[in-house]
């Protein structure tokens, strides 16, 4: 793939003696909105987090724009473009919601920041009233906002996604896929987790299925809607 | 009255050294979840190298009012190196293993740096060298000297400092994100063993600081000084709340209030039955009524969610 931002080939990851991760081949091209689903245990998080060098792997390449990040510690990927929202969101509660901003403007300095900040209020209006809020004290739809926001506030090239809809209530969830799509259309690569296989299908442009750890299906998201099988494994028939 | 204020006195220039080596333990405490016990070591070393240093500079004819910075730095700049060395080698080797394995460690490095200091300076005390007269000021009836007044001025500058690093500055930002949740502060780009590092870095200079503060304080240094010391700077910072800065500080101050008051009203209230030489069993058992009714200390947050 000549344009792809993201290429892994032969992945694998273990925990233990576990192998959740079987060898995978997976790419994100420039632009795209790719997502990756799969049910409960399938390998999906731990594929992000290989990628985001939060968890090794055990075989495989992860390239990122070319260059192999096998060498490359995690928080060294941040400022090379990768970023990742995690499960569970892991927003820092004890910080307001603008000392969480600027963490994800951690990696940088240059003089834009303050004006990224200014965008990302404007793209989430809550978090401007909430600003100097402590984030633990937000609502869980409100912290993934915040989250979202943190990770554009590093100015990614890659923005990963995991189960951006979990836990929120169906209001809530629309509002973030509303966002994503948002995000994609200004030329966000994105990688997006998810259980919600619809919606993530929807809104992503082609999918991966992951199952047992290794890739099952793959292809366009319109047809892979359409395709009998995810429909009767992830669809509800 | 007379009495009760220079109590008083005494027991904030205590409580200001306590609170200093108090923030040394919480911060660590802080962001790894490990008590340091070789932080009261890392005390007397600033201690000793700070009187040895002094001693020798004095000797080669420099002024005391050059000589007495110059030792300080040196003690502090030391005591980074140390702190810096103790957590590589002892702490971050076991980061991911069960919490009594650093604990022991700790221990270790503990009794390792009381030998050392005790092959370097011997068993004796030392005496910190006498360089200006110790003028004393008359306050309200009691009596506060220069190195007193100087101890709480410095304590307090130091502690202000440190609000402002670890509350305004991108590397105080660095090291609350790193307290909290240390997986998505590497997603931040967040260099989680460089903050580390530097917070132990940071917790030794303070003790240096307050290594020195003391010997001068005393007029004594001794290479067994860093076990009592750093036990009731420990204590201090539970009795506040351990992992709270501000806790550490007020920790601190109560702490040596308490002893102060102690030693001078413990004859009077147990009707002789106790003199002053009680003065640490009263302010341990002041630690245990506290902890009795907040286990979590007077500023600290519940444990179990750091568990």
């Amino acid at each position: 793939m000549l344009n792809s931002l993201l290429e892994i080939t032969g992945l694998e990851v273990a925990y233990g003696g576990i192998q959740a991760v079987k060898g995978i081949e997976l790419h994100v091209g420039k632009g795209e909105l790719v997502a990756l689903i799969g049910s409960n245990g399938a390998g999906k998080t731990s594929t992000l987090k290989a990628i985001a060098g939060l968890q090794p792997s055990s075989a495989g390449e992860v390239h990122f724009d070319g260059k192999s990040m096998s060498s490359v510690e995690a928080c060294r990927r941040v400022s090379m473009g990768i970023a990742l929202v995690p499960e569970g969101r892991g927003v820092f509660a004890r910080l307001s919601v603008s000392e969480n901003l600027l963490m994800g403007a951690y990696s940088r300095s240059d003089a834009g920041i303050s004006d990224d900040l200014q965008r990302m209020y404007d793209l989430f209006p809550r978090l401007i009233e909430r600003r100097d809020q402590l984030a633990g004290t937000l609502s869980g739809g409100e912290q993934q906002m915040l989250v979202m926001a943190r990770a554009l506030m590093s100015r990614p090239r890659l923005l990963m996604l995991d189960e951006p809809s979990m836990g929120l209530a169906p209001l809530m969830v629309k509002k973030i896929f509303e966002t994503i799509r948002e995000v994609a259309a200004q030329g966000m690569s994105i990688l997006l987790v998810e259980q919600n296989a619809r919606l993530a299908l929807q809104v992503a442009n082609r999918g991966y299925v992951l199952e047992g750890g290794i890739i099952a299906l793959s292809g366009r998201a319109s047809d892979l809607l359409q395709s009998d099988e995810v429909k009767r494994a992830y669809l509800g028939g | 009255m007379e009495i009760f204020l220079q109590q008083i006195i005494n027991g904030v220039v205590q409580g200001s050294v306590y609170a200093l080596v108090a923030l040394g333990y919480t911060m660590v405490y802080g962001i790894l979840g490990l008590i340091n016990f070789a932080h009261g070591e890392v005390v007397m070393m600033g201690a000793m190298i700070s009187l040895s240093a002094l001693t020798a500079l004095i000797g080669m004819g420099l002024s005391p009012l050059l000589a007495l910075p110059l030792s300080l730095v040196l003690a502090i700049a030391v005591c980074m190196l140390l702190g810096y060395g103790i957590e590589r080698i002892a702490y971050r080797p076991l980061r991911h293993a069960p919490r009594l394995a650093p604990l022991i460690t700790a221990i270790g490095v503990s009794i390792v740096l009381q030998n050392l200091a005790m092959m370097i300076w011997g068993r004796d005390y030392h005496s910190f060298p006498q360089l200006f007269v110790n003028q004393a000021h008359q306050m309200g009836g009691a009596i506060i000297n220069d190195i007193q007044l100087f101890i709480v001025i410095a304590a307090v500058c130091v502690m202000a400092g440190l609000m402002f690093v670890v509350h305004r500055t991108r590397l105080g930002r660095a090291m609350r994100a790193v307290a909290e949740n240390q997986h998505a502060a590497q997603l931040m780009g967040v260099n989680v063993n460089r903050v580390v590092s530097i917070t132990f870095m940071i917790g030794s200079a303070l003790a240096a600081l307050a290594g020195m503060m003391v010997s001068a304080n005393y007029g004594l240094a001794h290479y067994y000084m860093g076990f009592l010391l750093g036990l009731k700077a420990f204590t201090a910072a539970v009795l506040g709340g351990i992992g709270n800065l501000r806790g550490a500080m007020l920790g601190g101050l109560l702490l040596g209030l308490i002893e102060s008051l102690g030693a001078g009203y413990i004859g009077d209230i147990t009707g002789g039955f106790m003199g002053s030489q009680y003065q640490d069993v009263f302010a341990f058992m002041v630690l245990i009524a506290v902890l009795l009714f907040r286990p979590s200390g007077l500023l600290g947050e519940r444990l179990a969610e750091r568990a």
